[in-house]
């Protein structure tokens, strides 16, 4: 029986197409002209030019991290183009109608359209196409609630004094390897500002597609929710099937200010690469929140993409009474690997934390959750619950645990499950034994593991994602 | 002929278990197969669904006209093949509900039919439920998620009410219940005698066919059908025991 569970989630990468637009590519290779040209092609002001040239030169004394449970050859940075636009984004279209209609039909491939009339009612969307966003819809509408969702390459021309106040401040340009490089280099993101006591009126959500080769992505986000207000905003990502490894390095800053809450939500798809591990993305990303008095910071991620992810996306508990919660999917296959987690630093009194992470692991695939709770000195009475629970497909697979709990705190309470469990021929017996095929089956089994992260999702985007696995998990049965 | 078994012979990891099985059944019939632990009446159930690992050696057994040895698991349960598991998997986060829609509806694309919307499932899921006495709340737990041997046992039947199989075949489906709950078990099962669909009865005690009458009774011992007879037989048995088997069954072998 389990030959027909292996057979069942072989993968087809359904995003894997290649859109022929012609862009301008900078050369491979990296050192301070080609910082100087991509801060000079965002006509940038200086401030920021400085800025990442202090993170490339941080960037340059440090070392690539070894300590994940990942296993790939080292990175020739030098062999990667550091920016890619399409042609066609250089006179910067002003509306839809002069976007280039290869760029809306990519989109459109994607199911994300992006002519408004047709998009998924209450959800507005970043498209970042390489280096650069093609476009931002329901513009209009959000800035008449006062809210700010633009590229961050133009936040850093309208609104220098938001980005210059928040940029760092919870990633600073230093803060490892991959977010030193994504300092230096990032080219483009999304830019979300929630004014004082406002309900964001739409879900904000960035697409983001590598489309050339040999080129690196490197987004920057930067989301600030004043006091009081509340946001929800998703990201989707995928690439294209191809044989080289590419480099996504992204940093992701939150900051959530008292008695505000962001809602972050990934799907991540990006390309995995074959069952034989040729290609795939490498998706090495900085995710962190900071939340103060009374604030909430929420993370829910869907990985099923990537040859490689190495990826933690945490909250600093800093004021009183803030709460950060982790609700992770995981979904390895074939030779990927994934080091994935999340870190919550309790710094306030009272403040709570939830982790509840899931990791399957089919074919050749190792799959580690890697999680951090701190307690500090003055985290009076708070609380964290961590559960953590592997699914095992078939018998070449890993799933691994690394948690680190550390408490300087005796009236904190740190709580710990896990379980490990495999998809069991009982259960597949029993599913074809009242009709359903293996493969159904199998996606049935997966999908229920992974409810209790689902219902978190926005509704909109847990049906996208059930279907995700769904279609990762199709393959032929004979 | 709904079932027509001929000289079955299957091993488990290469020791022979049947050992040369024959078993007439029509529709409309219900037969009893009783007899002593390690007889190979569960392997008699597992071998019939195909379950992995319980392949026939030799032997036919047509099913419907159909070679029921040709047909992959879910094949066979399409076309009206149903085992209610003496211990039924737990599989958690999948909704009793979702779990019996998916499966009725495929079972019904199989035989050229719509599938049933969600309202009008969720009417006959309702009734079902009611049948074998599961509170409705069960619909919404995750299959067989933390319930009690009786609950599991009730649920089995409760698929089997949903799926309207031609072919049941409960196995020990009366282990572990209590009288109220056989009762339950039972009556859930005589519902759906309709004189079409027709039953294999697993059972190692007389007790649970006091509830279900059968129409056939045979006694399965060291793989191979050594008795049969009506009602009556049970009755027998009950009294006697299998001891007697014992000596008999080494005589067929000898």
């Amino acid at each position: 029986m389990s030959e027909q569970i292996e057979q069942a989630i072989a993968r087809k990468y359904d995003a894997g197409f290649v859109s022929e637009v012609e862009s301008d590519t900078f050369a491979v290779g990296l050192d301070e002209s080609v910082i100087r040209r991509i801060s000079a092609m965002k006509n940038e002001p200086e401030w920021m030019l400085e800025w990442r040239l202090k993170a490339y030169r941080s960037w340059l004394k440090m070392d690539e991290p070894d300590w994940a449970h990942v296993d790939y050859p080292k990175i020739d940075f030098q062999s990667i183009s550091y920016y890619s636009a399409p042609k066609s984004m250089k006179d910067k279209p002003k509306s839809l109608d002069e976007v280039d209609p290869e760029l809306l039909r990519t989109y459109e491939k994607l199911g994300i359209p992006l002519h408004e009339q047709e998009m998924l009612a209450g959800v507005a969307v970043d498209a970042v196409f390489d280096s650069v966003s093609v476009v931002t819809t329901f513009r209009a509408k959000l800035e008449e609630a006062g809210v700010i969702f633009c590229p961050i390459s133009e936040a850093i021309q309208k609104y220098p004094d938001l980005v210059k106040k928040y940029l760092g401040t919870v990633v600073p340009q230093r803060d490892n390897y991959f977010a030193a490089l994504n300092s230096a280099v990032f080219t483009d993101g999304s830019f979300v500002y929630i004014p004082k006591g406002t309900r964001c009126p739409m879900e904000l959500s960035t697409y983001f597609r590598i489309n050339e080769l040999n080129t690196g992505q490197f987004e920057r986000t930067l989301i600030v929710a004043e006091e009081g207000s509340y946001v929800s905003y998703l990201e989707g990502c995928t690439a294209p099937q191809r044989d080289e490894n590419q480099l996504h390095a992204a940093v992701v800053e939150l900051v959530a200010m008292d008695d505000s809450e962001i809602k972050y939500s990934t799907v991540q798809n990006w390309y995995p690469g074959d069952e034989n591990g040729k290609g795939g993305i490498y998706n090495f990303v900085t995710k962190r929140g900071l939340a103060e008095t009374n604030a909430k910071i929420s993370w829910t991620q869907v990985e099923t993409g990537s040859a490689i992810t190495w990826k933690y996306p945490s909250c600093i508990l800093k004021g009183d009474n803030s709460v950060g919660e982790f609700y992770s999917v995981a979904l390895t296959r074939g030779r990927q690997q994934a080091d994935t987690g999340t870190k919550m630093i309790h710094m306030g009194k009272n403040t709570r934390s939830t982790i509840i992470s899931k990791g399957i692991s089919a074919g050749h695939s190792s799959n580690a959750y890697r999680g951090l709770v701190r307690m500090g000195p003055n985290a009076d009475g708070a609380r964290n619950f961590t559960e953590c629970d592997s699914l095992l497909i078939g018998d070449k697979c890993g799933a691994h645990t690394f948690p680190y709990i550390e408490s300087r705190n005796p009236s904190a309470i740190v709580e710990h499950e896990a379980t490990t469990s495999k998809v069991s021929d009982d259960q597949l017996f029993l599913c074809r034994q009242r009709g359903l095929d293996p493969e159904k089956a199998v996606s049935m089994i997966v999908n229920g593991f992974c409810k209790e992260v689902f219902k978190e999702l926005p509704m909109e985007f847990a049906v996208e994602a059930g279907k995700l696995l769904e279609i990762s998990l199709e393959g032929s049965v004979g | 002929m709904m079932l027509s078994i001929k000289d079955l012979h299957a091993s488990i990891d290469g020791k022979e278990i049947l050992k040369g099985l024959n078993l007439d059944i029509k529709p409309g019939e219900v037969h009893a197969i009783m007899g002593p632990n390690g007889a190979g009446k569960s392997t008699l159930g597992y071998v019939l669904s195909g379950r992995d690992g319980y392949e026939a050696d030799s032997g036919t057994a047509q099913f419907n006209g159909a070679d029921l040895f040709d047909l992959e698991v879910e094949e066979r349960a399409q076309a009206g093949l149903f085992l209610a598991f003496q211990y039924p998997v737990e599989i958690p986060g999948v909704s009793n509900m979702e779990f019996m829609k998916e499966s009725v509806n495929a079972i019904r694309e199989k035989r050229g039919d719509d599938p049933l919307s969600a309202s009008e499932f969720l009417k006959k899921a309702k009734e079902a439920c009611k049948q074998v006495d599961l509170p409705l709340a069960f619909l919404k737990r995750g299959v067989n998620e933390g319930f009690s041997g009786g609950e599991k046992k009730r649920n089995e039947i409760m698929q089997m009410i949903l799926l309207e199989p031609n072919l049941c075949i409960l196995d020990e489906s009366d282990s572990g219940l209590d009288v109220d709950a056989l009762q339950v078990v039972a009556n859930g099962v005589n519902s759906q005698r309709d004189g079409k669909r027709s039953f294999i009865v697993v059972t190692h005690y007389q007790r649970l066919l006091d509830y279900i009458e059968p129409d056939y009774v045979h006694i399965l011992a060291d793989g191979k059908i050594v008795k049969s007879g009506d009602a009556s037989l049970a009755k027998e048995v009950e009294k006697t025991g299998y001891a007697w088997l014992g000596a008999k069954a080494e005589e067929a072998d000898a």
